[in-house]
């Protein structure tokens, strides 16, 4: 299939280019001011622009095991949605995917019926539990990007060495959830002034920040690849600009949550604002969203984790952790950061596509002639009103939900197929 | 007196969402109900018909009886759920246990939790108005309402006094809606206890004094203040013994020797005889502790007769 794409402002070396573009099957094929190719469906682009179809390294598709929050169907649609053409799928599923059969099996159904290109990352543990390293050589032949034990976090600090050394072995990426389990202890919310003002249990930042000092210790000793899932403190911060420094191969990603939002959003107990780690300090925003324009934040990443209403209305205390986000990352992003001035479109942008690309090799995150077909036409002056109903995902669970805002994403093409349109395009 | 509109029909969540001045309407409202309480037959009509629930999913039989009660001599008809002998332990959630109580018509709910916001919630699924009893370690709104009822009582005005509450600060429900109200009332609060059980910025989130030691927290204090000391906490690592909390942090004769010569002696119960307060105190002529609970029913009956809609 053919399309082009007419009158767009294509993102290309951090700017905005008017150009046309020629899509033929899976490539990009040309990119020139005036295109007049035949094709089979010509997109008019005047107004909006076009991007490389973002990349989310850190995603919860809840298949197999929890589908009734999500799917690899519905979580790929809800990518679409939000202008990713590639997301990571955390192992956090049921079975865990700590095995090439579990690997084969999310990369069949996506490859089948998935709207996205979905790439596995596998257990760091068998089944998580953070007692026995998984067969994570066998996982990368099957072509997992990573190992994580996303959600938990190993304890044992001689297995997490071991499981980094096994890892490096095999050129394994190596994704951590940092949280103390006993700092953490039975926190809700930050711990800090909210806490403190509505009784809610804390989870200190130092919960984070003790894991992230000792693993990039281990990782040092390992000579692993270590990537630190959704950093959220200052001080963790701090011990990433000493590991970078060193010149340790250390990176880490941001969630939007955490750009946008802080503990005050918890003061009303909504239960979409409980999520791991907890929104923190107002500080500690800041630092982070500082942190993302200095680069010492290599990129922004959605952990998008689905839960049912059923589950998200309880009592806090009782609610699972977490919040959807692939629809509603570049919206609130671009409005909250980029349109305020905070940072500039082409730092956002970056650190959804060519950013996560580079951190785990690949391919994607940039608009050239030859690249692969993958890219989002976003309206940045429409708004998107993120309804139950318009929420692609199966759940709904962020503190978005019903907020409209702008950034709107037109159409979504992946691997040359069309895998999201807006209602108004033809 | 009649009924005033500002509460009619209006949640009590905790006391940051009232004036000093509907907080004093309801010590006054309370002083009413007070003396009904000291009748031969101390009951009135002014509820009739209507239908109170008590949804305690925490379990507390002071308290729930101090509702029930409040309500039955308000004339309200009065239904009690406790979660130990209830359907939440087949598990069934929340949300699905207050729209069963809804469909019964309940008027008002009276809800202890353990979880903070969970009064919310109450007020979320049934449109109906929701008295706090206590959320976790967030609020306890009618507990600080009594205490300060019963502060007022005896000295008046709490403007420019001196409170000193002592003890577990950190899980405290009772603590955070005492600093709310009592500040906002123009008194000034000192709380005190070892810095594992006293959360690291009381001092920038509350505007209150902090001390670790026991002598210098109570120095001139006007009312002293002690908290329940729960044995869980050890084994949570937050303190190595009850002897060893109760030599620095006891209220005795020989430590309120600092305090004012008159200092009133409060203590929400159920007490720890000998390790937070000695019985010296606690039965002492300075101690209000007993008047405390007669208090918490003329002020449970003050917010119920006020949120209803009473007729006097």
């Amino acid at each position: 299939m053919k399309i082009l794409i007419k009158n767009a402002k294509v993102y290309q070396n951090n700017k905005l280019i008017k150009a046309d573009i020629l899509i033929d099957r899976k490539r990009i094929a040309k990119i020139a001011p005036k295109l007049n190719e035949k094709a089979d469906k010509i997109i008019d682009a005047s107004d909006a622009c076009v991007f490389p179809g973002f990349i989310d390294l850190h995603a919860h598709l809840r298949d197999p095991g929890h589908t009734y929050k999500e799917d690899i169907v519905t979580g790929t649609k809800a990518a679409a949605h939000g202008g990713y053409t590639a997301i990571c799928a955390m192992p956090n599923t049921e079975p865990v995917t700590d095995n090439i059969a579990s690997v084969e099996y999310i990369q069949l159904r996506a490859k089948e019926l998935g709207s996205s290109r979905v790439y596995v990352i596998g257990a760091i543990t068998k089944k998580s539990a953070g007692e026995e390293i998984s067969e994570m050589a066998t996982m990368k032949s099957g072509g997992i990007v990573a190992v994580s034990d996303d959600g938990k976090c190993v304890q044992n600090a001689r297995l997490m060495l071991s499981c980094m050394r096994y890892a490096s072995n095999f050129d394994i990426p190596v994704i951590i959830h940092a949280e103390d389990y006993n700092l953490a202890g039975k926190g809700q919310i930050h711990g800090g002034k909210i806490s403190t003002q509505i009784g809610l249990s804390g989870i200190p930042g130092l919960a984070e920040e003790v894991i992230i000092a000792r693993d990039i210790m281990l990782a040092e000793s390992a000579g692993a690849k270590l990537h630190i899932a959704h950093i959220s403190t200052a001080k963790s911060l701090e011990l990433v600009r000493n590991a970078k420094a060193k010149g340790l191969p250390v990176t880490c990603e941001v969630t939007p949550h955490h750009l946008v939002l802080n503990e005050e959003a918890c003061a009303t107990f909504n239960t979409n604002t409980k999520m791991k780690p907890p929104l923190r300090s107002e500080a500690d925003r800041l630092a982070c969203v500082k942190a993302l324009k200095e680069g010492l934040i290599d990129c922004i990443a959605t952990d998008h984790a689905p839960h049912a209403d059923f589950e998200k209305e309880k009592e806090f205390d009782y609610a699972p952790f977490g919040i959807i986000g692939l629809e509603t990352a570049f919206p609130v992003l671009y409005k909250n950061l980029v349109i305020t001035n905070q940072i500039s479109l082409a730092c956002l942008v970056n650190a959804l596509t060519s950013a996560p690309a580079q951190v785990l090799g690949l391919p994607g995150g940039e608009i050239c002639e030859g690249a692969p077909a993958d890219i989002t036409i976003i309206n940045l002056a429409k708004e998107t009103l993120f309804s139950e109903q318009n929420l692609l995902s199966k759940s709904k669970n962020t503190p978005w939900l019903n907020h409209s805002l702008p950034g709107r994403v037109m159409v979504t093409i992946c691997n040359g197929n069309l895998t999201y349109q807006d209602s108004e395009i033809e | 007196m009649s009924p005033s509109p500002q509460f009619l029909g209006r949640s009590m969540f905790d006391l940051d969402t009232y004036s000093p001045e509907e907080i004093m309407y309801i010590l006054e409202a309370a002083k009413g109900m007070k003396e009904i309480n000291l009748r031969e037959y101390k009951k009135i009509p002014t509820l009739r018909g209507k239908t109170v629930c008590t949804l305690f999913i925490e379990n507390s039989t002071r308290t729930r009886m101090s509702f029930e009660l409040a309500a039955n001599r308000l004339s309200a008809d009065v239904v009690s759920f406790q979660a130990s002998i209830s359907a939440l332990q087949k598990g069934e959630s929340l949300q699905d246990t207050v729209y069963t109580l809804d469909a019964m018509g309940i008027d008002l709910y009276c809800i202890r939790h353990s979880s903070p916001g969970s009064p919310q919630l109450v007020n979320k699924y049934s449109g109906k108005p929701v008295i706090n009893g206590g959320d976790g370690r967030h609020a306890h709104p009618t507990q600080a309402l009594l205490d300060i009822y019963s502060i007022w009582e005896k000295l008046g005005d709490l403007k420019g006094l001196k409170i000193t509450i002592v003890g577990d600060i950190l899980n405290s429900r009772v603590v955070r809606s005492n600093l709310i109200a009592m500040q906002k009332l123009g008194a000034k609060v000192t709380v005190c206890g070892p810095k594992t059980l006293m959360p690291g910025n009381m001092e920038s989130v509350y505007g209150c004094k902090v001390e670790y030691d026991l002598a210098r927290a109570l120095q001139d204090a006007d009312v002293v203040m002690g908290l329940r000391m729960q044995l869980e906490r050890m084994s949570e690592g937050l303190f190595p013994s009850l002897e060893e909390y109760s030599k620095h942090y006891v209220l005795s004769k020989d430590t309120l020797k600092y305090a004012k010569r008159h200092a009133l002696i409060m203590h929400p119960g159920p007490m720890n005889r000998g390790i937070e307060i000695l019985p010296e105190i606690a039965d002492g002529s300075q101690s209000i502790i007993v008047e405390q609970v007669a208090n918490g029913v003329a002020i449970r009956m003050a917010l119920m007769f006020l949120i209803l809609g009473g007729k006097a």
